[in-house]
């Protein structure tokens, strides 16, 4: 199967400290990896590095066949990030923010009314940002990379903050993605709840991570 | 590997040829003092005021070599291909003289001024594009003081010394034209072109010789200086990785 | 998606942000009149000088709501994280730098219009010949928003924003000033030939430095 990521010894800095100091990641088209690790440990700087968004400083990374040491860009419109933010503008509705990462990422509008409405979004579709609560904003941002359409998706921390309506929606989007060709790196504290969707698990100790094991999914979704 | 390949040397000029410059600079700056005192002669229409000429058309000169080199050090910074640290150290470098010698031109500017013309400061194209100078020099720096990476703060200072570049000319166009459309413009231009031959001439000249080995040998200096910082920095990233991977391991 | 929908689109992200927040309606353009106004306090209006000055008051005026202006236009773009969104959008560069731009000059147009109004009656002044007037004005707020996005996205990320920008824009605009000023008051004296020279020195500023805003903008947007 063909490679989406692939790290040897990467190395990140933010300012002057190495976050990453040598990590080694494969993942393969509808795997879906988890990372774990202390608070520290470098999980949100190493999808932050996926995406793009900080430098590599030493070492190999590759995404999507793009070389991060020499183009950080190029992978960015096929891949999506659920980050600690929303991306989001405060003033526009959750309808409004949604159209425009879909049309943003070149995609058609009607993603960005599939991703309301699979997130169970709809019924907050004119709610302005500022007004939306914790557990609206991280849907939302789910949704958001979800316009998007992309082939990597990078989770970080998603459950956190999620009711348990929420949280199926989530863990939907989480076991459908391969059956979507969608490859899933999720970083997650809630190790028992994460490895019953995942396929394979990264362990990451002080910025630096090795070949994991892999596990076997539970088999809870219905291919459609 | 960092996006920018790493200078290893720490200095521009070997220590040998930098201590002869400053030697030599420190000479000539001393001919200079003395050819400018006494050695030329007193100018009839504007007594010995003129002789500050000595000293500001030299820093006026090196105000926008200082300039150009800050420029031309941006330039080679953000295109690709000669692309490395030493570039953006001398554009750094070249920034904080420069803001020191067109603050220099300012004042001595002034100061020939009030005798001569009657006023501390005139609206000519020069002397408004030369406060307008300082004033973006005062902005590089201001940006090159910013805690950033190194990556981060050289592309945001290039760019920005670039665009002051290309703003400069702008500015001296408009404000010539709009001094010369309003008649006051030349009575001062007659004025700052005073004739001068011989002794004044050469004076004037060696000036701007005597000012550039200044220029020339304190780049050095403090392109050495942001090389040891950098290099320190460097050496405390490494470090900190180390330390990283070592509590990995235990 | 081609160039001209792209910058459609961003600009109209934020057109639509201002239509929602109305800061511009609200605070910037009350900014404008309350400065006109202290400038009639401080000039003394029976002394005639204010009817000699006021193209050079108004403009001034417009440079200084051009600094809230570019202000706002970012700040939007500070929260939730947005800056992050707009870089892993897939929008290029020249695109966004485009659509920002449109966006604050539109919103310095209305401003103009405004503080145009304001001057004319207010401090008693009689606009003639409209023509290069109006290309001046149209030609110095491209050149005005231009730089202003150009170094708003310089600053973006720099938590004293706020007091660099007005220190690096100011200079650099400087010839905006004096070109739009001297059209003004040809316009106003009734001698159209004198202001055309002005004009084509603003539409060369406005030229220029769209086209330096067009290549910096992503590099810099990346480092903010």
């Amino acid at each position: 199967m063909p490679a989406v990521v692939r790290c040897r010894s990467a190395v990140c800095l933010l300012g002057r400290f190495p976050a990453l100091a040598g990590v080694d990641l494969d993942a393969s088209t509808g795997e879906i990896v988890l990372l774990t690790g202390a608070n520290g440990a470098g999980k949100t700087t190493l999808l932050r590095l996926l995406a793009g968004l900080v430098p590599l400083y030493s070492g190999e990374a590759v995404v999507l066949d793009h070389d991060l040491a020499v183009d950080r860009k190029g992978a960015r419109r096929d891949l999506a990030l659920v980050g600690h933010e929303t991306f989001c503008y405060d003033d526009l509705t959750v309808r409004e923010n949604l159209r425009f990462a879909a049309r943003a990422a070149a995609r058609d509008v009607v993603e960005a009314d599939a991703a309301l409405e699979r997130l169970g979004l709809t019924r907050q579709a004119d709610v302005v940002h500022r007004r939306l609560s914790m557990g609206q904003r991280r849907r939302l941002a789910v949704a958001v990379a979800l316009s998007r359409d992309p082939r990597l998706l990078l989770l970080d921390e998603p459950h956190a903050g999620l009711d348990a309506e929420g949280r199926e929606f989530l863990d939907d989007v989480v076991s459908t993605a391969p059956s979507e060709h969608r490859t899933v790196l999720i970083a997650s504290h809630e190790l028992e709840h994460a490895r019953e969707l995942a396929t394979r698990e990264v362990v990451l100790t002080a910025g630096q991570a090795h070949l994991g094991p892999i596990l076997e999914p539970e088999p809870h979704w219905e291919a459609s | 590997m960092s996006e920018t390949p790493n200078d290893t040397s720490t200095r521009l000029l070997k220590p040998s040829v930098s201590r002869v410059l400053g030697w030599v600079a420190l000479v000539s700056m001393i001919v200079l003092v003395l050819f400018g005192l006494w050695g030329a002669p007193k100018d009839e229409v504007q007594g010995d005021a003129q002789r500050l000429m000595y000293l500001h058309v030299p820093a006026a000169w090196i105000a926008y070599l200082a300039f150009g080199v800050t420029a031309l050090g941006s330039a080679l910074w953000l295109w690709p291909r000669t692309r490395a640290t030493v570039w953006d150290r001398i554009a750094g470098a070249s920034a904080e003289l420069g803001v020191i010698f067109t603050a220099l031109t300012l004042v001595l500017g002034s100061l020939w001024g009030r005798p001569v013309w009657g006023v501390w400061w005139a609206w000519d194209a020069r002397l408004v594009t030369t406060a307008v100078l300082f004033f973006l020099y005062l902005g590089y720096l201001a940006l090159r003081r910013i805690p950033a990476s190194p990556e981060a703060r050289a592309k945001r200072c290039a760019i920005a010394a670039l665009i002051a570049f290309v703003d400069v000319p702008i500015v001296h166009f408009s404000v010539n034209w709009w001094r010369t459309l309003h008649q006051q413009g030349t009575v001062f231009n007659e004025r700052l072109d005073a004739k001068i031959h011989g002794v004044m001439a050469f004076t004037l000249w060696f000036g701007v010789l005597a000012f550039t080995l200044v220029f020339g040998y304190l780049l050095d200096k403090r392109y050495h200086l942001l090389a040891l910082d950098e290099d320190r920095e460097e050496r405390e990233v490494q470090q900190a990785i180390a330390e990283r991977v070592g509590a990995a391991a235990s | 998606m081609n160039l001209w929908q792209e910058v459609r689109l961003v600009a109209g992200k934020d057109l639509r942000i201002e239509g929602r927040s109305r800061v511009t309606a609200q605070q910037i353009v009350p900014f404008g009149l309350i400065v006109l106004l202290l400038f009639a306090f401080a000039l003394d209006p029976d002394r005639g000088i204010l009817k000699r000055v006021a193209p050079g008051l108004f403009w001034v005026t417009v440079l200084l709501a051009a600094l809230l202006a570019v202000s706002r236009s970012f700040a939007i773009e500070a929260d939730n994280g947005a800056r992050d969104g707009l870089r892993l959008s897939g929008l290029d560069g020249p695109a966004l730098f485009l659509g920002k731009a449109a966006a604050i000059a539109v919103q310095l147009l209305a401003l103009e219009v405004v503080l145009a109004a304001t001057v004319v009656l207010v401090y008693g002044i009689e606009l003639n010949t409209l023509l290069p007037l109006v290309l001046a004005t149209l030609a110095a707020t491209v050149g005005v928003a231009a730089t202003g996005t150009l170094y708003g996205v310089l600053a973006a990320g720099v938590r004293v924003r706020e007091t660099l920008v007005p220190v690096l824009l100011l200079p650099v605009v400087a010839p905006v000033l004096l070109g739009a000023t001297r059209a003004w008051e040809a316009a106003i004296d009734g001698i159209p030939s004198d202001a055309w020279p002005w004009v084509a020195l603003l539409a060369v500023f406005a030229l220029l430095f769209t086209a330096i805003g067009m290549l910096a903008f992503g590099p810099l947007l990346e480092e903010s």
